[in-house]
């Protein structure tokens, strides 16, 4: 790791020298070894602090967005999970690609103090969606492990799920985190920032509230989601929200073909196109059938 | 303020029919002047085509008090703006899926696509509508337990 982090750095000073970037988005030291913080590096000196370890879990890509309205090209070291929100900020038009310089950097599986994060064991490969330069070496992203969680709830009963989610959704603190790392979430005026709108910023005042900020926020990203595993990594409460991404993805795909949100920017979100021959909603709730009345 | 006891009452559920302006809401007016007759639970909100309903539209109505809510809309091929119904046609399928894998009763929501010549599809699928609501009963999993009697 130590070697890719020198690569890492090499590399950096000299597309600066050459002039191709003039600021650098990547991570520098935390307060501790297993937080390395994300850091704009506007100098070509203060280079020598950048991080590269297997701490970096979080994905850069979002940050892009400020640096559009700056001069001049911006590197930012992305690893093969963190383009696909790259591509999908790319194809809402959130991100310029002409000023963003992608160093595509290899991963072997990233950690926090407790060990290898979730998100890993769903990783989607070592394959960069988007990249100007890859760093090349032997890491190799960690082996899919599935979660079998989907599959619990997927037996339960109506009244089982309800209890669960209930008592899942009732821990949620309200804190946004889960929008504000997002990369699907980059709205310029969030619904839960409008005041009007009745959800706005708040911790829950009833228990429908709890329920009605993640089935928005869950609705709002079908179909860009990536699944990249972020909302459910930061959450403070440990709230399983990767579920209900993957529900979303999982019917989208049943119903309407594969799709993977990030791979291409230019594919078209299913939610956002249609088919003559798309199954009917019936009115026996079955999936598939056809209206009877 | 006078609380009323309802606990004996028979269950009179609310019921909110969001209708496309171009089909079934003319199919209700159809309905009307051919006198069949659709529950009076059913309260009808006007829209200019059922793809303006925002999935919000639905918990909010759920969340206000309605045990039931129904969408009702052009035929598939028959928008008025061409397309709208389609895009409503995923839209809602997503967010029934998603009502139940929360575990919230799936027959409380519905989508019809009812034309404008179907007065008695409308009456009959209010009146179907009406009873499976009847038979659920009152939706105590969306409610806003401010607003629970
Ligand atoms: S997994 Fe979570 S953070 Fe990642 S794109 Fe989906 S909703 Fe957003
Ligand atoms: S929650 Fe919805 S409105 Fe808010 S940023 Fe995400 S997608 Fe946009
Ligand atoms: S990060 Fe967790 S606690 Fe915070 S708003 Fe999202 S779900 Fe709620």
């Amino acid at each position: 790791m130590h070697a890719i982090e020198e690569t890492i750095k090499e590399t950096c000073k000299k597309l600066w020298d050459d002039g191709e970037v003039n600021r650098i988005l990547a991570w520098e030291k935390g307060l501790f070894d297993h937080d390395a913080a994300p850091a704009l590096f506007r100098s070509r000196e203060r280079i020598s602090h950048l991080v590269y370890n297997e701490h970096c879990g979080g994905n850069l890509s979002k940050f892009l967005i400020k640096e559009m309205e700056k001069e001049g090209k911006v590197l930012v070291l992305l690893k093969p999970c963190d383009t696909y929100g790259f591509n999908q900020l790319l194809s809402e038009n959130r991100i310029n690609r002409e000023k963003v310089y992608i160093l595509g950097v290899p991963c072997g599986g990233m950690r926090d103090e407790r060990g290898l994060l979730f998100k890993c064991l769903s990783c989607k490969g070592n394959d960069f969606k988007a990249s100007d330069q890859i760093i090349e070496s032997d890491l190799s992203v960690p082996a899919p492990v599935p979660s079998g969680e989907e599959e619990k709830l997927n037996k339960m009963t109506a009244e089982e799920r309800f209890a669960f989610w209930r008592g899942q959704l009732s821990k949620c603190i309200r804190c946004n985190a889960c929008r504000n790392v997002c990369p699907a979430c980059s709205c310029i005026k969030c619904v839960f920032d409008n005041r009007d709108s009745g959800i706005e910023t708040k911790a829950n005042s009833d228990a429908f509230e709890e329920n009605l900020f993640h089935i928005i926020r869950a609705f709002h990203v079908a179909g860009r989601c990536t699944d990249c595993g972020e909302c459910s990594r930061v959450c403070p409460q440990n709230i399983p929200l990767y579920l209900l991404n993957r529900k979303m993805i999982e019917e989208m795909n049943e119903r309407y073909g594969t799709y993977q949100a990030g791979e291409n920017p230019e594919a078209k979100s299913p939610l956002t196109e249609f088919k003559e021959s798309d199954p009917e909603i019936s009115a026996e709730y079955g999936k598939g059938g056809v209206s009877s009345c | 303020m006078q609380i009323e006891d309802n606990s004996n009452k028979e269950f009179r559920p609310l019921i909110l029919a969001f209708c496309c302006n171009w089909c079934s809401y003319a199919g209700a007016d159809l309905a009307g002047s051919s006198r069949s007759s659709y529950p009076a639970e059913v309260k009808i909100i006007r829209v200019p085509c059922s793809c303006r309903v925002n999935p919000l539209f639905l918990l909010r109505a759920f969340e206000k008090g309605a045990d039931g809510v129904i969408l009702a809309g052009c035929h598939p091929g028959d928008c008025h703006y061409s397309t709208g119904n389609y895009y409503t046609r995923r839209r809602m399928a997503l967010l029934f899926d998603m009502l139940d894998y929360l575990g919230i009763e799936r027959e409380r929501t519905r989508v019809e696509w009812i034309s404008a010549a179907e007065g008695a599809k409308f009456s009959t699928t209010m009146n179907a509508f009406t009873q499976t609501i009847k038979e659920l009963g009152p939706n105590r999993k969306l409610r806003d337990l401010r607003c629970m009697p």
